[in-house]
């Protein structure tokens, strides 16, 4: 069973009703680790070596986090800047991370509809998330298409509850090594016929 | 006979070692633990110090002299007219009223009209000796209590003047001197006529005031020119002995004296170097003087009349008791800070011995009239700490924690109950943030005017020493989840840490502490969060400092984060690596010695020098450094 970490960023958690259904329904779960950035780091004083042991000791990174203005909060942003090290993660010697997998959960206002070249936002998720993609990519690690749950204004208690069910089988999914090419076919995860709610 | 003297030297300061450390240990007062001893090595109990009593009891006056000449310098004239309301109604009130009442207590027991007028000023006369140690030492200094007994034992101090002065006038005879126990100083007085000796005293009052301000201030300036620290020290002295002496001489209080003398150098740039000087000494020079006041309770007096002096002991400390009560009803102060105010000072003081003296050696009173008097009075300031232990630990408690009204409090308040104990400025704030948040946290503090505010500002706020385990279970310690020590008193911290952890050790301490030392003392008893005062303010400053010079904020405000993590570490591991011994002598030593070790540690480990992030020039240089492949 893979060990999954999930890098959660939300600088005010306390109010987000769809990130707290998702991490009300994972967090604990055998073999996973939520690590709370802005709970831990509330001065964005980010402890780099306990860090790189955390990643360490896992094979699945979930960034998990809003999209802030098309990408991800500070703090995540400060993380990565802090902790991906040269010659430690990437780099002529930076393999540490070499074949992780690594993926974003991300909440949005916007409906799906607004993320595409007709839409508000001109571009789909993905095209946003590209620096992230590459990120993964220059740290050696197989980089999955992202979970989101999109129009959150919208959304009522049982649609989020749906949406929680379906990260928590997703999970399972990523623990039990379901096969990269099955996940990769996918614009996103949620897609995948295997999280359909029953 | 340096023999002897090396070993009553000896008995005294090993009765005061073992006494006072046992009545500490007792949570009782230090001035308990030295009557005690006195009591013990004095003439009737183990009889090491004889018919020396009275020298000794001459000698330890000097402790007297040095507190009132530390008193007077820290009364600035202009806070004394500040004060001149409390000083002049509470004092005026205090001593009139008990000069009145002891005056009709004693003329109905039978005494001579001018024989009752002397005893009751000098019953009137609270002990400043007593009183301010166990005000200072309990930390109540601030509060109204404290500056209430001030103003009360200010005027009497000053009130003496007059007393000593007005004397003279009710003698009988051209007072026959020296029978006094200062029996062979000349004493001027006593060879002038009465009107002449009221004018003499008068006199020398003015030429201490003058002296002071042109001739003490001069010398000490030309003194602190030489550079030498121990003249210093030989001129404090030297000024408190030369009043003293010149007192004597004329035949007044030499504390007296020396309180006006420090009056008089309270403005001058010396005060502070004065007061440092001299306060080791006054304290253990105090210590002595309660010892003496233990060895010179006459037993076979009190054999002789055990009722009458029981009696008349029990109606003097009643009656000024109760002239306290009504003083601080008329000035409006709290009911504990009254109880507080009528305990503390019911006593005697050690201006009685004074008194009675000069007025036995003019004939006014007899052998037995001062013998009994002294016994009084001696065992009055005995009876002091006594009765206040009994207020603090039986009277206290049941008024002051007065259930208070309680609030509506929103869903996390209610389900996680915090107590803070301490609302100086340091919990004051704690408190104001929490609050600001819905968070009511449940107050303690010893100030009960400060109390009183807060339960006005609507807070939940028990009064009293919150060292007490009842008060912390009224406060519902029971139930809380965290309780913060906002308190700087290390003693007060430590205390509440070994109550919570031995009956609820679910509770959580936050503990502020004012320095490392006190931090490790807190750790070592096994607490996790420990807030030294003074760590981030001083890095904050450091921050600015730096900044000032060029450095960027941000990254200094990185490598401050990283300095106090390391700090952190670092004081944890100094805690469990050895126990430290606050013995004063090495402090500064191996404070010195830790400050070196740090800068070392904090040089070798280059706090700046490992940062590489955002760092472009050192990844060019990895790579450039890489070899061809």
């Amino acid at each position: 069973m893979k060990k999954i970490l999930i890098l959660f960023s939300h600088p005010k958690f306390e109010k987000s009703r769809a990130n707290s259904a998702l991490i009300e329904r994972i967090k604990d779960k055998e073999g996973v680790t939520l690590h709370d950035l802005y709970e831990r780091y509330p001065d964005f004083h980010i402890d780099v070596t306990a860090e790189k042991e955390l990643l360490n000791q896992h094979d699945v990174i979930i960034w998990h986090h809003p999209l802030y203005w098309y990408s991800c909060p500070p703090l995540m942003k400060q993380w990565i800047d802090m902790v991906l090290e040269f010659n430690w993660a990437y780099g002529p010697e930076g393999n540490a991370l070499q074949d992780k997998t690594c993926l974003n959960v991300i909440t949005t206002g916007g409906s799906k509809e607004m993320y595409c070249s007709e839409g508000v936002n001109s571009f789909s998720v993905n095209q946003f998330l590209r620096p992230f993609e590459q990120t993964a990519k220059l740290c050696g690690m197989k980089y999955l298409p992202p979970f989101a749950v999109m129009g959150t204004h919208r959304l009522n208690d049982e649609d989020l509850e749906d949406y929680a069910n379906q990260y928590s089988k997703l999970i399972v999914l990523l623990q039990d090594e379901i096969s990269l090419k099955e996940l990769k076919l996918a614009t996103f995860l949620n897609d995948l016929p295997k999280l359909k709610t029953s | 006979m340096t023999g002897s003297i090396l070993f009553e030297a000896i008995v005294f300061l090993a009765g005061a070692i073992i006494c006072v450390s046992i009545a500490k240990q007792l949570g009782l007062s230090s001035v308990i633990g030295y009557l005690l001893a006195g009591v013990l090595i004095g003439p009737y109990v183990l009889g090491f110090i004889g018919n020396e009593g009275d020298d000794i009891l001459h000698f330890a006056e000097f402790g007297v002299v040095m507190m009132l000449f530390l008193i007077g310098l820290e009364i600035e004239p202009k806070n004394f007219w500040n004060m001149r309301k409390s000083i002049v109604g509470m004092g005026g009130i205090q001593v009139g009223g008990t000069m009145l009442l002891s005056f009709i207590l004693f003329t109905l027991l039978g005494l001579e009209w001018k024989v009752a007028l002397v005893i009751s000023m000098a019953v009137a006369l609270s002990s400043t000796a007593i009183a301010m140690q166990t005000i200072k030492e309990k930390g109540l200094m601030n509060t109204t209590f404290g500056a209430s007994s001030f103003s009360i034992l200010l005027f009497q101090d000053i009130i003496v003047i007059f007393m000593l002065g007005f004397i003279p006038l009710l003698s009988n005879t051209d007072g026959n001197a020296s029978t006094v126990d200062k029996g062979d100083h000349t004493n001027l007085l006593n060879n002038l006529p009465m009107g002449l000796q009221t004018l003499a005293i008068i006199l020398s009052v003015v030429l201490i005031i003058v002296a002071g301000k042109y001739l003490i201030v001069p010398m000490l300036r030309k003194v602190a020119k030489t550079g030498v620290r121990e003249l210093l020290i030989a001129s404090a002295f030297l000024i408190v002995f030369g009043i003293s002496f010149l007192m004597e001489f004329v035949g007044l209080s030499p504390a007296l004296g020396a309180f006006l003398g420090g009056v008089v150098l309270s403005n001058s740039e010396f005060k502070h170097e004065l007061e440092s000087t001299l306060e080791p000494f006054k304290n253990l020079l105090l210590g002595l003087f309660f010892m003496a006041v233990g060895a010179s309770i006459n037993f076979i007096v009190i054999a002789n009349s055990p009722l009458t002096i029981g009696g008349i002991l029990i109606a003097i400390i009643v009656l000024k008791a109760v002239v306290l009560f009504i003083t601080g009803h008329i000035f409006k102060l709290k009911l504990d800070q009254k109880l507080l105010l009528t305990f503390s000072l019911a006593q005697i003081g050690e201006f009685a011995f004074v008194l009675l003296s000069f007025a036995f050696g003019l004939n006014i009173l007899s052998q037995e009239e001062m013998d009994m008097m002294l016994v009084i009075t001696a065992l009055s300031m005995s009876l002091t700490p006594i009765v206040g232990i009994i207020n603090e630990r039986f009277i206290l408690p049941k008024i002051g924690t007065k259930e208070s009204v309680k609030r509506p409090m929103d869903h996390i308040a209610k389900s996680q109950k915090i107590i803070l104990v301490g609302f100086g400025h340091f919990g004051s704030t704690i408190g104001r943030f929490l609050r600001s948040h819905g968070v009511e946290a449940t107050i303690l503090d010893h100030d009960s005017n400060r109390v009183d505010f807060l339960r006005k500002m609507g807070f939940e706020v028990y009064y009293g020493d919150a060292t007490r385990l009842d008060l912390l279970e009224s406060a519902g310690i029971a139930d809380a989840k965290i309780i913060i020590c906002a308190t700087n008193k290390i003693e007060v911290s430590k205390t509440i840490s070994k109550i919570v952890k031995e009956k609820y050790p679910h509770v959580e301490l936050m503990i502020r502490t004012k320095n490392r030392y006190d931090a490790y003392e807190l750790l070592n008893l096994g607490n996790e969060n420990i807030y030294r005062e003074s760590l981030e303010t001083s890095l904050t400053l450091a921050k600015d400092v730096l900044s000032k010079m060029g450095f960027r904020k941000y990254t200094i405000n990185r490598q401050v984060r990283n300095f106090i993590k390391y700090d952190e570490d670092s004081l944890r591991r100094l805690a469990s690596e050895r126990k430290y011994d606050d013995n004063y002598i090495f402090k500064a030593k191996k404070e010195l010695e830790q400050q070196e070790k740090f800068l070392n540690e904090d040089f070798k480990r280059g706090i700046v020098e490992y940062d590489n992030h955002w760092d472009s020039e050192y990844i060019r240089n990895a790579l450039n450094s890489m070899p061809e492949e």
